[in-house]
C-alpha cells in the first residue's frame, strides 16, 4: 500500500485505537475480573514481571461471573428495559416537538433564520449541568411552575413533578431537542418548493402534499435525529440521578452507583459492556444512514 | 377535404378558452403584470416571450393558481378560475427544474397525479403506460430521476404533467437545462406531442428561437405589458415596434423623419445620403420614425446596383462568419454602421469581401418596416 494513504488512514484508526478500542479492552477485562480492597479495587492485575506464567495465572482469574450476576438480578435487566422504554418515549416526544419547530424554522423568511438558529444552539452556551439544576429550581414544589400554575389558578395543591419520571422526562427532552431540530432543519432546508408546488398542481392538498412530500423526503433527517436523541438518552445518568425519584430506574444511574457507591468496579464493568453492546445497534443503523445521506447527496 | 389554416384567433366566433381581462398583479411596489387582456383558443401553442422580469412567468403562475391576480379576472372555459386552488384546477405545469419526486420512481412520478384522482388502479397503469410510450421513456419507468439523463429527465416532467389530460398545460422555459442539439430535436417532438394530444400549450421562455419554432403564437412582452401579439412570421416581418423589432432577431434601426410620397414615404436619416424610401404597413403621419430592416434583407456589392432606390456606400468593418451565414458590419462615411447578412450557399467560393473593401448596400422598398416613434 502507498505510503501517503496508509499514513492517513492511520490517523483516525489510531485515534479510534487510542481513544476507544484500548479503554473497551480495560473496562471489559475489569468486568471480568473480582472485587477486592485494594487499589485498584479488583483482582487480578497484570504482573509482567512475573512473565509467562504470571500470565497465565492472570488469565486463569478471569471468569463471567458478573456477567452471570447481572443475570439473576432483575434489578439490571428491569433497569435496561426502563432505560430503553424512557430513551424511546423521550425521543418521540423530541420529535413531535422537533419537526414542528424546524419545520417553522426552514419556512420562516430568510433573514430570520439565523436568528432562530442561533436560538436553538443558545442553551449549549451554558454548562448543562447547571440547566439541569437549574430545572430542580423550576420543577420543585415551591418551584416556579407550581407558582406560576397556582397564580393562574389552574391548581391549588403544588403538582409533584420533581423526582418523578415526568422530571426526567422533561429533562431528557429539553436537553436533547436541538439534536433533533438540527438535522431535521437541515434536511427541510434542502428541500426545492417547487417540489410541493408540483404536488399541489398534480392535485394534493396542502396537507397531502406535506405527508407525501415533505415527510419523506425529510426521513433521512428524522432518522438522524432519532438516533442522536436515543443512543445518548439511553445511557443517561446526571438527568435520572438529579431529577428523578427512587423509583426512576436509569441504566446509567445503576452504572454510576455501581461505580462510586458499591465500589464494585467489575460489576458496573460488566453493566457498561453490556450497554455499548445494546447501543452497537442503533449507532450502526445510524450510521448506514448518514452514509445514504451523503450517496444522496453526491 | 381542404386544409385550412388554424388561425382561432382570427375567427370573430371562436371561444377562447383563456381570457385574461385587465388583469393587474402587484408584490408591494412592484407591478409585475400591468392591465393585461388577451384571449388564448384551444389547441393553440401559445409562448409568452421576454426578458426576465418581464411578467410572464407571473402569469403563468396566476394560470396555474399559485398566485391570485390583485385586479381583474382570468377565465378558463368561461369560468373565474381565481378562487380555485392549485389542485382543483385542469391545468398542469411541466417547471423549469423539472420538480420531479426524487424519492418516487419514473413511473410513480407520472402515476401521482392519476393517484390522486379516483381513477381505478388498472386504468392509471394503463394510462402511465401510455404517457411512457408516448414520451419514448418506457425501459426508464423503474428508475429513479437521479438515475437518468436531463433529457429524460425532461420528457418525464411532461409526461408527468400530461397525464391527468388536463385542458391547458403551463411549460416554464422547458427546454432551457438542455444543450443546444438535444432542444432542437426536443422542440419538433413537443409540436409533435401538442398536436397529438390537442391539448392547449402555453410556454413560457425568454429564447426567441424556440418561441418562434414551437408556438402558433408568440406575445412579446415587456414590463408587465403586451408588446405585440402575432404569428411568429408576422412578430419577425412585421413587428409593431422598435421593441418588438430589436428583441426578436437581429436589426438595423434608422432614425429620420418621414414625408409621404404616395404609397411610400421618403426618410430623411444623414445628411449626405440621399433618404430611404420605405412603405409602411398602415398610413402614418408625417414626422419622426424609425426605419428598421434586417440585415439579411440587405443586398451587398462590389459593383453599384442599379435596380434599386436605396443604395448606400461603405466599408467593411466586421465579419462574423456562423457558417450557414455571414454577417459583414458595414461601416458609413458618416460613421453609422450597417449590418447585411448573406447566405453561404456554395462550399469552396472564396469569401467575396474581407475587412477595409469598399461595398454597396442596397435594399427595396419594402424590406424594411417603417415605425412611427
Amino acid at each position: 500500500m502507498n505510503m501517503r494513504r496508509f499514513s492517513l488512514i492511520a490517523v483516525p484508526y489510531g485515534w479510534l485505537l487510542l481513544l476507544f478500542l484500548v479503554p473497551f479492552l480495560i473496562v471489559f477485562k475489569i468486568s471480568l475480573s473480582d472485587v477486592a480492597l485494594s487499589i485498584p479495587p479488583y483482582t487480578p492485575t497484570l504482573e509482567l514481571s512475573e512473565g509467562w506464567a504470571g500470565f497465565r495465572d492472570f488469565l486463569s482469574q478471569l471468569d463471567f461471573e458478573n456477567y452471570e450476576f447481572l443475570a439473576t438480578d432483575d434489578l439490571y435487566w428491569k433497569s435496561y428495559l426502563s432505560s430503553l422504554q424512557i430513551a424511546f418515549i423521550s425521543t418521540t416526544i423530541c420529535l413531535l416537538i422537533g419537526f414542528p419547530i424546524a419545520y417553522g424554522m426552514a419556512n420562516a423568511p430568510k433573514e430570520w433564520q439565523p436568528t432562530l438558529m442561533l436560538l436553538v444552539i443558545l442553551p449549549f452556551w451554558t454548562s448543562f449541568l447547571i440547566r439541569v439544576y437549574s430545572l430542580i429550581g423550576i420543577l420543585s414544589q415551591e418551584g416556579m411552575l407550581n407558582q406560576f400554575l397556582m397564580w393562574i389558578g389552574i391548581i391549588n395543591e403544588p403538582l409533584t413533578i420533581l423526582n418523578t419520571n415526568i422530571a426526567v422526562y422533561i429533562g431528557i427532552v429539553y436537553t436533547y431537542v436541538p439534536f433533533m431540530i438540527l438535522p431535521i432543519y437541515a434536511t427541510l432546508i434542502k428541500l426545492d418548493g417547487s417540489l410541493l408546488e408540483a404536488a399541489e398542481d398534480l392535485g394534493c392538498s396542502r396537507t397531502e402534499a406535506f405527508w407525501r412530500i415533505t415527510v419523506p423526503l425529510s426521513k433521512a433527517g428524522i432518522i438522524a435525529g432519532c438516533f442522536l436523541v436515543f443512543i445518548p438518552a439511553l445511557g443517561e445518568f446526571v438527568i435520572p440521578s438529579l431529577l428523578g425519584g427512587s423509583d426512576t430506574l436509569m441504566i446509567g444511574k445503576v452504572l454510576y452507583e455501581e461505580f462510586f457507591a458499591n465500589r464494585d468496579w467489575p460489576v458496573a464493568g460488566a453493566v457498561a459492556v453490556i450497554l455499548l453492546l445494546i447501543l452497537i445497534i442503533p449507532i450502526v443503523l445510524y450510521q448506514r444512514n448518514e452514509q445514504k445521506m451523503m450517496e444522496a447527496d453526491t | 377535404m381542404p386544409q385550412t389554416a388554424f388561425e382561432p384567433w382570427n375567427d370573430p366566433d371562436a371561444k377562447p378558452l383563456i381570457q385574461f381581462r385587465n388583469v393587474s398583479k402587484r408584490f408591494g411596489d412592484f407591478t409585475a403584470i400591468d392591465d393585461l387582456s388577451i384571449d388564448i383558443f384551444e389547441r393553440e401553442f401559445f409562448a409568452l416571450l421576454g426578458p426576465s422580469g418581464c411578467g410572464k412567468t407571473t402569469m403563468m403562475r396566476m394560470l396555474a393558481g399559485f398566485e391570485t391576480p390583485t385586479s381583474g379576472t382570468i377565465m378558463l372555459d368561461g369560468q373565474d378560475i381565481s378562487p380555485i386552488p392549485p389542485n382543483k384546477r385542469s391545468v398542469n405545469m411541466m417547471f423549469q427544474s423539472y420538480a420531479l419526486f426524487p424519492h418516487l420512481t419514473v413511473y410513480e412520478n407520472i402515476a401521482f397525479g392519476l393517484r390522486r384522482s379516483k381513477m381505478p388502479k388498472d386504468e392509471i397503469d394503463a394510462r402511465v403506460k401510455q404517457m411512457l410510450k408516448l414520451v419514448q421513456i418506457e425501459k426508464f419507468g423503474a428508475r429513479k430521476p437521479e438515475q437518468i439523463s436531463g433529457g429524460q429527465r425532461q420528457r418525464v416532467a411532461l409526461a408527468r404533467a400530461l397525464a391527468k389530460g388536463p385542458k391547458l398545460l403551463l411549460l416554464d422555459e422547458p427546454l432551457s437545462a438542455l444543450d443546444k442539439k438535444l432542444r432542437q430535436d426536443t422542440q419538433f417532438e413537443l409540436m409533435d406531442i401538442q398536436e397529438k394530444t390537442g391539448t392547449t400549450f402555453v410556454v413560457v421562455t425568454h429564447d426567441q428561437e424556440e418561441a418562434m419554432t414551437v408556438a402558433s403564437r408568440v406575445a412579446v412582452m415587456d414590463h408587465g405589458k403586451l408588446k405585440q401579439v402575432d404569428t411568429p412570421d408576422r412578430i419577425y416581418e412585421a413587428p409593431n415596434s422598435t421593441y418588438v423589432a430589436d428583441f426578436i432577431g437581429d436589426v438595423n434601426i434608422i432614425e429620420g423623419y418621414a414625408t409621404k410620397q404616395g404609397d411610400t414615404v421618403s426618410i430623411a436619416w444623414s445628411e449626405g445620403h440621399s433618404p430611404i424610401i420605405g412603405t409602411p404597413s398602415k398610413p402614418i403621419a408625417d414626422g419622426k420614425v424609425s426605419f428598421a430592416i434586417r440585415p439579411e434583407k440587405i443586398a451587398i456589392s462590389a459593383e453599384r446596383p442599379t435596380d434599386r432606390n436605396n443604395i448606400v456606400h461603405g466599408k467593411v468593418l466586421d465579419i462574423a462568419y456562423l457558417g450557414n451565414l455571414s454577417t459583414y458590419h458595414v461601416a458609413l462615411p458618416d460613421g453609422t454602421i450597417i449590418k447585411a447578412q448573406t447566405a453561404n450557399s456554395r462550399r469552396r467560393s472564396s469569401r467575396p469581401f474581407t475587412w477595409d473593401d469598399e461595398v454597396w448596400l442596397s435594399w427595396t422598398d419594402t424590406a424594411g418596416i417603417v415605425l412611427e416613434s
